[in-house]
């Protein structure tokens, strides 16, 4: 039993608990050297992610390997990101406090466990993990009912989403009769090991990965959610719990159902359609920005998930690519967005951004850039994500797919070049309040990737390329 | 006389999930209730769990059980901890009322 293969977990966990506990004794609050502590621990477990042997332990219920390093290592920028942002945020809002990064690190300790998930059990304890935190940071502005409020459908939809996963695994585990991801991909090799009860509980698996995906047809809390939680907490979501369940959903599909790839498949399809069709469509009505980016994630993860309806190496590689550029552009958009406070106030209207090229030309731009990237307009990072998404899917004859992503992403370009009209052309609204130097940094790393990938696309591109082609064994 | 089989338990487990599942979305009453759905969709899970680890004769149901329990716990600490904030700023628990933000 080797569970030091577990040791950025294990790391993260007890610096997670030890944080706790000095935050608890020490008055007063001690939040600002907690996010400091956090930061170094999130660090570290990057460290450790890096010098990681590649292998499995406790009984093959988890693994490490190339495809886990990079989404934990891309979990962790995200997380680091979020807890930057929230800095200021907190301390602007009243709930400076230092539960919140503490619970950052728990949620990132389950989704690093749904990463290197490799039994069913492993992959319920990580989702469990995560999401239990998440709740919590939902409503943690508890003075506000809107928090209050996303919290409580955060937890009533997510609790409903874990009871179908659940089921799915029990009837998985019931037909297939083991829990291990090598062991079902061997029972599923011959037509007998598939029988209609596992295909059912694939199918319940599938839906539960789907809503902690935010994708359609289960992505009816998104908006309610981003729109009512602590901003930084939101950048939270929109980064790092997508990463965690892309990494799931591409796991548990490729390796233990690797064997009956067409009956997910068209699963896959119908989904990645529907979110691209509701991204782009839904989001044109929307006036409040932090729900415009509620429906453009659920846009970018029907992109997404278009390689993993491919299936091929080159597909998975291309998820890989976009959820990396995906990280970046998000955590600087949401850093832009809490840069909108007025004489103390946060702001939320797209209409509020209007002349912000004239009273911060530096916030604009950095806007900009995300929202061309988004749009997928070349040379930002978007862009290649589109293109590493698509081509595979055209070279393996998938046009439908690719034409109905392609005139989605055009449809989508409205509302992200809205927003840039709004902050260029419009007359202008008095300027913003100074804003603090924790967003300027992650707007200007965030920018920074954006617009330098397609200088340095190789290291990204042979990393994800790596990673893709463990799942293929 | 039938004896009772597997089936038997998945019968009753559907049963149970479906009456969960429809808890949540057809009660417009009261968020606690919809709570007590989300327990009996667990332990529908649960029952399913035990009849198969018995079926195969194989530990690893009756572990994933334990750990179910577990994080049930947790979640309905969680969520009752919510519910309570949601309390103190609304002051009311009614479903109708969760109703702040639309789309």
């Amino acid at each position: 039993m080797n569970w030091t293969m577990a040791m950025p977990e294990i790391m993260l966990a007890v610096c997670a608990m030890a944080i706790l506990v000095f935050g608890v004794l020490r008055k007063p609050d001690p939040a600002f050297l907690c996010t400091m502590l956090s930061l170094g621990a999130l660090v570290l477990a990057g460290v450790l992610v890096l010098g990681s042997d590649v292998g499995s332990a406790y009984r093959g219920l988890f693994v490490v390997d190339g495809f886990a390093s990079y989404m934990k290592l891309l979990i962790l920028v995200g997380a680091g990101l979020s807890a930057v942002l929230a800095l200021d945020y907190n301390v602007q809002e009243g709930i400076s406090r230092f539960e919140f990064p503490v619970l950052i690190l728990l949620s990132t300790v389950g989704m690093m466990v749904m990463c290197s998930a490799s039994s069913l059990m492993t992959l319920y304890m990580g989702l469990e993990l995560q999401s239990l935190a998440l709740y919590v940071l939902c409503a943690f502005a508890r003075d506000e009912l809107r928090s209050a409020e996303s919290g409580l459908k955060f937890f009533v939809l997510g609790a409903l989403a874990s009871g179908l996963l659940l089921y799915g695994i029990s009837l998985t585990y019931g037909f297939a009769g083991t829990m291990q991801f090598g062991e079902l991909f061997r029972a599923l090799a011959t037509p007998d090991g598939v029988s209609a009860g596992l295909v059912v509980g694939m199918v319940f698996v599938v839906a539960g990965l789907a809503f902690k995906l935010s994708a359609v047809p289960f992505h009816m809390w998104t908006p309610d959610v981003y729109e009512g939680a602590p901003t930084p907490v939101t950048a939270f979501m929109s980064t790092a719990p997508k990463v965690a369940a892309i990494a799931l959903l591409l796991r548990a599909l490729e390796v233990p159902f690797g064997h009956i790839t067409p009956q997910w498949t068209q699963l896959i399809v119908l989904v990645s359609i529907a979110s691209m069709l509701l991204g782009s469509l839904a989001a044109i009505g929307q006036f409040n920005i932090k729900r415009l980016m509620a429906y453009s994630s659920i846009g970018h993860m029907g992109y997404a998930l278009v390689g993993l309806a491919v299936g091929t190496a080159d597909g998975i590689r291309g998820v890989l690519i976009y959820m990396a550029t995906y990280v970046f552009m998000s955590a600087g958009v949401f850093a832009c967005i809490i840069a909108m406070r007025r004489r103390g106030r946060q702001l939320e209207k797209i209409g509020d951004l209007a002349g912000l090229a004239r009273s911060d030309p530096g916030l604009a731009l950095a806007m900009a850039v995300f929202m061309f990237s988004m749009a997928g307009i070349p040379p930002f990072s978007g862009f290649f994500g589109k293109l590493y998404v698509f081509l595979p899917a055209v070279q393996s004859g998938y046009w439908t797919l690719a034409v109905i992503g392609v005139l989605t992403s055009v449809v989508g370009a409205f509302y992200y070049l809205r927003v840039i009209k709004v902050m260029y052309f419009d007359p202008a609204e008095p300027a913003f309040d100074p804003r603090p130097a924790s967003l300027s940094f992650v707007a200007g790393v965030g920018a920074l990737v954006t617009t330098l990938f397609f200088v340095f696309p190789a290291p990204l591109v042979a990393a994800a390329q790596q990673a893709a082609r463990v799942l293929f064994g | 006389m039938t004896t009772i089989g597997v089936g038997h338990y998945l019968t009753v487990a559907a049963i149970l999930l479906v009456l969960g599942t429809f808890g949540i979305f057809l009660n417009r009453k009261n968020v606690i209730i919809i709570m007590m759905s989300i327990e009996l969709m667990l332990l529908a899970v649960n029952l399913n769990l035990v009849a198969f680890s018995s079926a195969l004769n194989d530990l690893a149901g009756q572990v994933f059980a334990l750990f179910v329990l577990t994080v049930a716990a947790a979640e309905a600490a969680i969520g009752l901890a919510i519910v309570v904030v949601y309390f103190r700023n609304r002051g009311s628990i009614e479903v109708e009322d969760v109703n702040l933000m639309k789309g």
